[in-house]
């Protein structure tokens, strides 16, 4: 199955730099599915699902920004209490390290998707499809 | 090979009692002859006559380059000018050049010093030398002339430029070493690439760089390039041009200093103090032969570190490190003397990392602080911050056990920090606001 690709941005603490990179993005006509931010007290990590990452990678450099592409796995939830909790157990009980994650909701209300960074990525997959959790295609979460 | 065995392997003892004879007349007849040193002298109150062993160097009071241009054109010739058979020049980007004197024998000895040099990157009579140093004003093209012709080999007085036409005569005559500056070195081989000629298949053996300051990594560009060995050398205009130091081929690691001409030290720029060998810190030089013009610990501003342990080249002369900056950007943090050179070397070592820096040095609370910032670029990026953060800590950690000096690294993007066309700004000392 093909792995969900996610580009990761540096940025420095300093006004106006996240709204440069939204910018350029929203320039080049590409849109943002979800995303979150790292931060420290100097520099920040922001890390995005668009629908057009190679698009927004090469706006991006053009601009002098240093980015970087990782693949990471989305899973569809219940939008309900314990719908993450569950994975996490499942996560837990086999010792799979969770470097981060995070969270949106689709557009129906109904499923949440949740995005996960994990070192071992096939270990993962392979735990939460055992015990069918739903994993979703790259090509399934561009387009959500 | 070893041109000049009687001085280039005397047992320490010997070259020390020679250094001292000569250090004793040195001073004798710049204090005589150089108005610039009697006052220096008198104002130190140290006499000629007071050199009793080679630590009493240390009384002699130092050379700068400002004293050179105070006394310009010929104020420092120890000699009539009717003595001089050559003037050279610096090229002087700050100011008035630096002009500088040689009398027949000071002719002579340079040619012998140019000879060990060449001998020691392994030249001898039958090899034809490709000398593209610049001819002129500039030391470098006739001070390996004449070590050249000295040392018995054929050598073609090429010096710089046109570099298609140097191409050509590298095809056809099948000279055997090269000498011109690192950087002019690899030029050669991008514009013979272009002709369509592989550097590799001319009759090249050795090349002999200097002239301006290049590392380990560009010698292996430059031997894998060139299918070279490619040892360094050292000098300037003041002390001779080329010929004070020079690696051997054998062993190519450090530059043996001739010291039976020259006087090494290294120093403290802060304070000028003596540093001990294996200290990095100013080289100082003290002509013990040259007549026309001769210099008394004359501060070089480069930086450089001195070392004794033999040698399997055979040679019994101390021996320099590459110059790895200059003592001008030195500065003094928590009273550390921090060269910017050396938090380069931190992160060259380091794979990972773009060379792109600048240290921001403030006070807070009456304590100095020093911020190192680094670009991240695509090499280095990580989408987590726990690799950024240990990659922070790790050259914080790198600096410290080196400089002793701790600082906080700061990544920033990249592009943000100015190139090094021009001068970099490297350093931003906000204590001085």
């Amino acid at each position: 199955m093909l792995p969900v690709e996610q580009i990761s941005i540096f940025v420095e603490n300093k006004a106006g730099r996240l709204a440069e990179v939204t910018r350029v993005i929203s320039e080049a006509g590409v849109n943002i599915r979800a995303l979150s931010l790292a931060d420290t007290s100097d520099f920040g990590i922001l890390r995005l699902i668009v629908d057009n990452n190679d698009k927004a990678k090469a706006v991006l450099k053009e601009r002098g920004f240093t980015v970087g592409k990782t693949d990471v796995v989305a899973v569809e939830v219940e939008d309900r209490p314990g719908g993450l909790s569950r994975i996490l157990d499942i996560l837990s009980q086999q010792n799979v390290n969770v470097e981060y994650m995070y969270a949106f909701v689709q557009h129906s209300g109904k499923e949440a998707v949740i995005i996960f960074r994990f070192d071992d990525i096939d270990t993962a997959v392979k735990l939460l499809q055992e015990n069918n959790v739903k994993v979703l295609e790259g090509k399934t979460v561009y387009t959500l | 090979m070893i041109y000049d065995e009687d001085f280039e392997t005397l047992p320490r003892e010997a070259l020390e009692a020679i250094q001292l004879k000569r250090l004793q007349s040195l001073a004798e007849k710049a204090y005589a002859t150089v108005p610039f040193y009697k006052k220096a002298f008198d104002e130190k109150g140290v006499k000629p006559g007071d050199i009793k062993s080679l630590q009493d160097l240390h009384k002699l009071p130092f050379t700068m380059k400002q004293d050179l241009r105070d006394n310009y054109p010929f104020g420092m010739f120890a000699t009539p000018l009717e003595n001089v058979v050559r003037i050279h020049a610096s090229s002087g980007t700050t100011g008035k050049p630096t002009v500088v004197g040689y009398t027949r024998r000071d002719i002579n000895t340079w040619s012998e010093l140019m000879a060990r040099t060449l001998a020691a990157a392994g030249a001898h009579k039958g090899d034809i030398v490709h000398n593209a140093y610049g001819y002129g004003l500039f030391t470098g093209g006739l001070g390996f002339h004449y070590g050249a012709e000295r040392l018995g080999t054929s050598v073609i007085p090429v010096s710089g430029g046109n570099t298609k036409r140097q191409i050509l005569l590298m095809k056809d005559f099948g000279p055997t070493v090269l000498t011109c500056t690192p950087s002019y070195s690899l030029h050669l081989a991008d514009v013979a690439a272009e002709e369509g000629i592989d550097f590799k298949s001319l009759d090249f053996r050795v090349g002999v760089f200097g002239a301006e300051p290049w590392t380990e990594n560009m010698r292996k560009d430059i031997e894998n390039r060139l299918g070279i060995d490619a040892v360094d050398i050292y000098g300037l205009t003041e002390i001779i041009g080329p010929g004070v130091s020079v690696e051997c081929v054998e062993a190519k690691n450090g530059l043996h200093v001739f010291e039976d001409h020259f006087i090494p030290e290294i120093i403290d720029p802060a304070t000028g103090e003596p540093l001990a060998y294996g200290e990095t810190g100013e080289l100082v030089f003290t002509t013990l032969t040259k007549e026309a013009f001769p210099l008394i610990r004359y501060r070089t501003r480069d930086l450089s570190v001195l070392y004794h342990e033999p040698c399997k080249c055979g040679r019994n002369l101390v021996r320099m490190g590459r110059i790895t900056g200059r003592s001008d950007d030195m500065l003094i943090i928590r009273g550390v003397n921090v060269f910017p050179s050396q938090i380069e070397s931190v992160l060259m070592a380091r794979e990972d990392v773009a060379p792109h820096y600048v240290l921001i040095v403030d006070r807070q609370e009456h304590m100095d602080t020093l911020e190192v910032h680094v670009e991240v670029d695509e090499g280095v990026f990580s989408d987590a911050v726990k690799h950024l953060q240990r990659m922070e800590q790790d050259i914080e950690k790198d600096i410290k056990d080196l400089l002793g000096v701790s600082c906080k690294v700061r990544l920033v993007e990249p592009k943000t920090i100015q190139r090094s066309q021009g001068k970099a700004q490297r350093v931003i000392d906000k204590r001085k606001a």
